[in-house]
């Protein structure tokens, strides 16, 4: 398997339709830089709203009112039966259905005068497409980590006088974390591949879409593939840093080991103790 | 159904827990059939019965985790999930309903902590969410919880690091921490191996001494002979006989009472 490896890249490395040189003069060409920064904001954005948005379905699937529950079945329904591709150029289209949009006091002022065509539009509208996606999935996510939380939390909450919404804030959803945070980890990397995909609604400025406008001027596919695939596995390996940081921080009180906190009050303790020996 | 029944109101010695004619169903089952049972203020009731007959059923139903579906309970002369109007009764609103439990303690079989808070942390969470007590006060108030069930070293300590014994005493610390002017506890030593159940009596005993009301579901015998001045025996969802702990387990009167005991004891 080793072997083999080391083969193959001795002999791309030494192949030289990969453009080695071309890779190296794109690896921090501004274009694809500002590109992989465009591709975070997108995977950032998209999951602030998939997971706020995924964790109300999942509260209102569980709520056991049928109004509540209803509409959010209709939701994961209608979002997770459409390719992502398709809601993406509904969302690109949308600017086109409604030109103007403004937020504020119907009739009355408007705060934010937005006019869609303009600038950030297409931003807006890939943000919004990938994370309503997103939050199809990211309910059923959370849904799960709920149930995985024994009645016995919420029981023993309700009867300290805890009402509803505190309980969910304070006991249920910080134990459901256990559960929800290794396969959001999942859905971020999967965001971050998923990002590509923006050139539906249309918008060009993300990762690959960079490194495919650049491609298809110098005519050479390969190295610019690989010079995105670099940047898309840069980022992959940070959060995945980023995961394990957030699982930690969440099992608290999972395990018998003593916390970092404990050991050191522990070792204090024991140092006073022992203040007198040699 | 029984006929209305008024709050019990003499200013001398108002029951604590008054039910009357408490029925509750699980959809098509039947579990309490008509429960009848008075607690008077400062008065520790030792429930015990076969299993299924109800007795966890009608601990939930005094502090409304559970809706009664026929029949009358008061905690305090306050009906309790309901509000009468004229003869016809209305569901509390959640809020209202939570703010009734707040001066009932509970104390579950499976202790129920809060497993990703320390033992200091669970018992001070409900006064500072739910009274909106002051942070500094609650936690000291807390400490001396901790210290009173014995577990004054262990305030950071998390559930998963504690004995079964001592998992139990800080529910019992985390239920006391509210003010409870009941507590209900709910076969709280039923989990444990047996040599941790005398520590959680005994925390039992001293709050029962400190003139606490108490209404305990147990099979603990010995404790409801001392520490008890009512045993009840349940079965099939009715209380079947009731009476002094001595008199009842030495001289019960009832069949299905003596066939029990015969059992347990
Ligand atoms: N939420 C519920 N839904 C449906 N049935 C229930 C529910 N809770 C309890 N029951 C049923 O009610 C009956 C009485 O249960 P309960 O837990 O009150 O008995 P118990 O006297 O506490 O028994 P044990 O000694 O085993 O704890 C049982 O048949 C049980 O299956
Ligand atoms: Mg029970």
């Amino acid at each position: 398997m080793v072997g083999l490896l080391g083969l193959f890249v001795y002999g791309a490395t030494t192949n030289e339709r990969y453009h080695w040189d071309t890779y190296r003069k794109y690896l921090f060409d501004v274009r694809i830089s500002q590109g992989a920064w465009v591709t975070i904001q997108l995977t950032f954005w998209a999951m602030v709203l998939g997971i706020g948005l995924g964790t109300a379905l999942a509260v209102m699937r569980l709520s056991g009112n049928p109004v509540l529950s209803g509409v959010a079945w209709i939701y994961l329904w209608i979002f997770r039966g459409t390719p992502v591709y398709l809601q993406l150029v509904f969302w690109g289209l949308f600017t086109s259905l409604y030109p103007h949009m403004r937020f504020g006091i119907p009739w009355g002022p408007a705060f934010v005068h937005f006019d869609v065509q303009y600038v950030d539009a297409a931003f807006f509208f890939a943000c919004l497409g990938l994370g309503l996606n997103e939050a199809g999935y990211m309910a059923e996510i959370v849904r799960a980590g709920i149930l995985s939380v024994g009645e016995g939390q919420s029981d023993a909450a309700t009867a300290l006088g805890m009402s509803w919404g505190l309980t969910m804030r304070r006991i249920v959803l910080p134990q459901a974390m256990r559960v929800i945070i290794p396969p959001t980890g999942n859905e971020v990397i999967s965001m971050l591949k998923t990002t590509s995909l923006v050139v539906a609604v249309p918008l060009g400025s993300d990762l690959y879409n960079q490194q495919h406008q650049i491609a298809g001027v110098i005519f050479q596919p390969i190295p610019l593939l690989l010079v995105a695939g670099t940047w898309y596995l840069a980022i992959t390996s940070v959060l995945m840093v980023g995961q394990h940081f957030f699982e930690k921080r969440f099992a608290r009180g999972a395990s018998r080991k003593m916390t970092p906190r404990q050991l050191r009050a522990l070792a204090e303790e024991l140092g006073k103790q022992g203040g007198g020996g040699p | 159904m029984t006929s209305f029944v008024k709050s019990p109101n003499s200013p001398s010695g108002q029951p604590m827990v008054d039910a009357a004619g408490v029925h509750k169903r699980f959809g098509g089952l039947h579990v309490l059939r008509g429960i009848d049972l008075t607690v008077r203020t400062g008065e520790v009731v030792c429930v015990i019965g076969p299993s299924g007959s109800g007795k966890t059923t009608f601990l939930r139903c005094i502090n409304h985790l559970e809706q009664i579906t026929g029949g009358r309970l008061y905690v305090d002369g306050v009906l309790m999930g309901y509000r009468e109007r004229g003869d016809k009764l209305h569901e509390l609103h959640p809020r209202e309903a939570a703010r009734q439990r707040r001066d009932i303690g509970m104390v579950f079989q499976h202790f129920n902590l809060f497993p990703h808070m320390t033992a200091l942390q669970n018992v001070v969470e409900a006064p500072i969410r739910v009274q909106k007590m002051r942070k500094d006060d609650a936690l000291a108030a807390g400490r001396q919880l901790l210290a009173r069930v014995g577990l004054g070293d262990k305030e950071d300590t998390y559930p998963a690091q504690l004995s079964g014994g001592q998992q139990q005493r800080v529910a019992i610390a985390r239920a006391l921490a509210m003010k409870p002017k009941l507590m209900l506890f709910d076969e709280p030593t039923s989990a444990l191996d047996p040599e941790l159940i005398g520590e959680v009596l005994d925390v039992m005993k001293q709050l029962a001494n400190d003139g606490m009301t108490m209404v305990v579901v147990t099979h603990e015998v010995g404790f409801a002979r001392e520490v008890g001045d009512k045993l009840v025996f349940m079965d099939g969802g009715v209380v079947v006989e009731s009476g002094k702990p001595a008199d009842v387990l030495s001289r019960p009167q009832q069949e299905r009472t003596k066939a029990f005991l015969s059992k347990v004891l």
